[in-house]
């Protein structure tokens, strides 16, 4: 009897924790523990691929999801600043607060960019830590990937072998995209573009594209016209290639400068969902990659 | 060595990187970019070189002094290698103020333009909440001065403190309370003095509220905002449906309350959320609260039949309902372009006593009343960093049982402040916030507070917040 209710017992907790309940902040982070988790992960996305990760609303079913969720993973580096902690502390759930291993901020697994040398709110919406939109490098991809790994293994040990297995898989995969990515990209180096907010220096980083103005004044400032034919004027003897934002950007400015400087205006998914080709991480890349080459034809 | 391999590197990276067929302007661009990059890394390793002299330096010193030990070692790495840690503190001291904790502060002020006097503003029908409800003075005023000092206490507790400065001089403290980090299943536990957690906009600091003044309602229930001294427990149900529980005990140290000398609990509230997503663009919570006071001689002022001030105090029970709402609209869940949000609350409250009367001598006599209001409001922001509001609002004095009056002692002339009147005020507002930090607003309201006394309000209103980046609440 005692070893029934024991047996029994066990297999209710054994139910409940069959998963790890992951709660990704932006898809990106999202689809990479899937790949990670395989069956063993429950994966809840907290934002959409249209959605700007600077403005989100702590909504009460994110704080559902926070309450019952075993790991955290977010960017990092202020990006989730405006919204996140007001959903942790709201949450009652002490494995996923500031500190805790529940707790993954992908940003510290990576070399960050554009780190500021000092910080006023004069220069517009600075990040501490640097630009936070790390996701647009696929080696950033891989370097978070090994990190959240081991963070899953540490978490739910039972399931560590088959973690680590499935980013093994992943990172073959992975590798083998990005060299065909590499390969296709080769007419890209050295192209001069714009940029309407600066959401993409690890994508030019890897890339070598390099961008010769940012359409916002300041990072997070909305342009004015008068400012968008200043920048215009500045860059034209650099001869821009196309003009790009990233899809929850508001499309004015880059329409305007598209059409005043004759140049294409690309607009890039950002991250997965962001278009309705990019479905997961590998697609993200394919359409990234798909729209630059098409528009600098 | 070091330096030629470092500048081929960089020349062999903008070699590869040149375009077959490279404009004479391109060409020139990447000189200058060369010359650039070959700076900056001449530049970097200066630095790495003046680095390296120093920790030989200092390692040989410390090889001096430990000349005993078996090893003996000068390789430059291994040098290196053991200034490492030390090299790092250097290049990230630890400051005796880094524990400081978040600290911001709110710059509000507005220019007012009343058509009444904002001295003589009442809401007629309902007892004054001793809070100040008036519209503000006239012509340009400085609002509070809100100083934000929030920071983790240690692993389990967070802490916050509020201080409103008040532009004639003295320091409110609105809110300073400590609050769990998550204690587990669902629960957290707040202490100290802040907002209750009755309603929807009750939690909200006033300057994330979307227009310049608080809802009727809010100042004829609430004094404007409900904020206790006592403790909190909230739970969290477990689904993937947002719905939240939570129980407050207090003193009631401000309106409904009476601030009574007595031991125990003299105030309290429960409430309950539900909350959700209708798609990836739309978010909604509905909640309702029960708030329950027992002031002890609560007084207002007043003036009798015949013009002379008079003090009247109630003792007894105000039980209160709150029903709220609200609905959160983005296309594709992205707000940055454009956002909706549509919110409403309903008052219903209910006091139970005796009301006494300085109008005739020390007379008391039964008093109770049944009194509800209630505001709706939209606010749509149409483009990046605009946003318009609509607002209206509506209260019913409901019924009003003066023992006083009824037996005889005293006539309702002698109660113009509880006098038979549904306030009603309409809002319209356009507020523009360059960036996060910033907010200018117009607002405009017609409002009928006062029995007879109509009130045109133009407000125009500035809102800064300072230093840290507060994170916003649904």
């Amino acid at each position: 009897m005692k070893r029934l209710v024991f047996a029994l017992f066990s297999l209710l907790s054994l139910a409940a924790h069959a998963d790890l309940k992951v709660f990704a902040t932006v898809p990106e982070w999202g689809a990479l523990a899937r790949e990670i988790g395989g069956k063993h992960a429950d994966v809840f996305t907290a934002t959409g691929g249209l959605q700007d990760p600077h403005r989100v609303e702590a909504r009460p079913s994110l704080i559902a999801r926070a309450r019952n969720a075993d790991l955290v993973v977010a960017t990092g580096a202020e990006l989730e600043v405006g919204w996140l902690p007001v959903i942790l502390r709201n949450s009652g759930n002490p494995r996923v607060q500031p500190g805790q291993p529940g707790n993954f901020e992908a940003a510290h697994a990576v070399r960050m960019l554009e780190v500021p040398t000092r910080l006023d709110r004069a220069d517009g919406d600075v990040h501490a830590g640097g630009n936070p939109h790390i996701q647009t490098d696929p080696r950033n991809i891989l370097k978070v990937g090994e990190a959240l790994t081991a963070r899953m293994a540490q978490l739910d040990a039972a399931n560590a072998v088959e973690y680590q297995a499935n980013f093994n898989g992943f990172t073959g995969r992975w590798k083998a995209a990005m060299t065909k990515w590499e390969a296709s990209a080769a007419p890209l180096r050295g192209m001069h573009v714009v940029t309407q907010h600066k959401a993409f220096p690890y994508l030019y980083d890897w890339l070598g594209i390099i961008e010769v103005a940012a359409l916002e004044p300041k990072p997070g400032v909305e342009p004015a016209v008068s400012y968008l034919s200043q920048v215009m004027n500045n860059v034209a003897t650099q001869k821009p290639r196309m003009v790009i934002r990233a899809a929850w950007n508001s499309p004015q400015p880059t329409e305007w400068f598209s059409e005043h400087a004759h140049i294409p205006a690309v607009v890039l998914p950002f991250t997965v969902g962001g278009s309705g080709q990019a479905r997961d991480l590998f697609s993200l890349f394919d359409d990234t990659l798909a729209q630059l080459l098409r528009a600098s034809k | 060595m070091y330096r030629a391999s470092l500048s081929v590197l960089a020349a062999c990276g903008v070699l590869a990187s040149l375009p077959a067929q490279a404009a004479d302007n391109d060409l020139k661009a990447l000189r200058e970019e060369i010359a650039q990059m070959r700076q900056a890394y001449e530049q970097r390793i200066n630095a790495l070189e003046a680095r390296l002299i120093k920790a030989e330096s200092t390692a040989d010193s410390a090889q001096t002094v430990a000349r005993q030990a078996a090893v003996q070692q000068t390789s430059v790495q291994q040098a290196l290698a053991a200034q490492q840690p030390m090299l790092q503190q250097a290049a990230a001291p630890t400051q005796s103020n880094s524990f400081n904790p978040e600290m911001s502060m709110i710059l509000q002020g507005s220019y007012n333009n009343l058509k009444q006097d904002p001295n003589a503003y009442q809401i007629t029908g309902f007892v004054p909440t001793l809070g100040e409800v008036s519209p503000g003075a006239r012509g340009f005023s400085l609002g509070e001065s809100e100083l934000v000092l929030s920071a983790n206490i240690d692993p389990n507790w967070r802490g916050t403190a509020i201080l409103a400065l008040a532009p004639e001089g003295g320091v409110d403290l609105e809110n300073a309370y400590f609050e769990s980090l998550g204690l587990g299943n669902g629960f957290s536990f707040k202490g100290g003095r802040f907002f209750s957690g009755i309603g929807y906009m009750n939690e909200q600091h006033s300057h994330a509220w979307d227009f310049a003044d608080a809802p009727l309602a809010y100042k004829a229930f609430l004094g404007n905002q409900l904020g206790d001294d006592g403790v909190q427990v909230r739970w969290l149900a477990p689904t993937d449906l947002f719905l939240e529980f939570g129980a407050e005990a207090g003193r009631g140290r401000t309106f409904p309350g009476a601030d009574n000398n007595k031991n125990g609990v003299s105030q309290g509230a429960v409430f309950a959320h539900l909350g959700g997503d209708a798609g990836i663009s739309n978010a909604w919570r509905v909640g309702l609260s029960w708030l329950g006071s027992s002031p002890k001689e609560r007084s207002f002022d007043d003036v009798d039949s015949t013009g002379n001030p008079v003090t009247n105090r109630f003792s007894g029970k105000s039980r209160m309902w709150v029903a709220d709402g609200i609905w959160k609209w983005s296309p594709d869940g992205n707000r940055t372009v454009n956002n909706f949000k549509l919110q409403g609350e309903y008052f219903k409250r209910r006091e139970d006593g005796a009301l006494a009367s300085s109008a005739c001598g020390v007379c008391a006599a039964d008093y109770n009343s049944d009194q509800s209001g209630w505001y709706v409001q939209g606010v749509y922001q149409f483009m990046p960093h605009w946003r318009l509001g609509l607002r209206h609002d509506a209260l019913k004095s409901g019924t009003v049982n003066i023992g006083l009056v009824n037996n005889g002692m005293l006539s309702a002339n002698d109660f113009p402040q509880l006098a038979a009147h549904n306030p009603k005020r309409n809002t319209a507002m356009l507020d523009y916030s360059p960036s996060e930090f910033t907010r200018f607003r117009l607002q405009f309201a017609r409002d009928d507070s006062g029995i007879g006394a109509t009130d045109n309000q133009l407000f125009l209103q500035y809102i800064f917040s300072l230093g840290a980046h507060g994170a916003h609440s649904f």
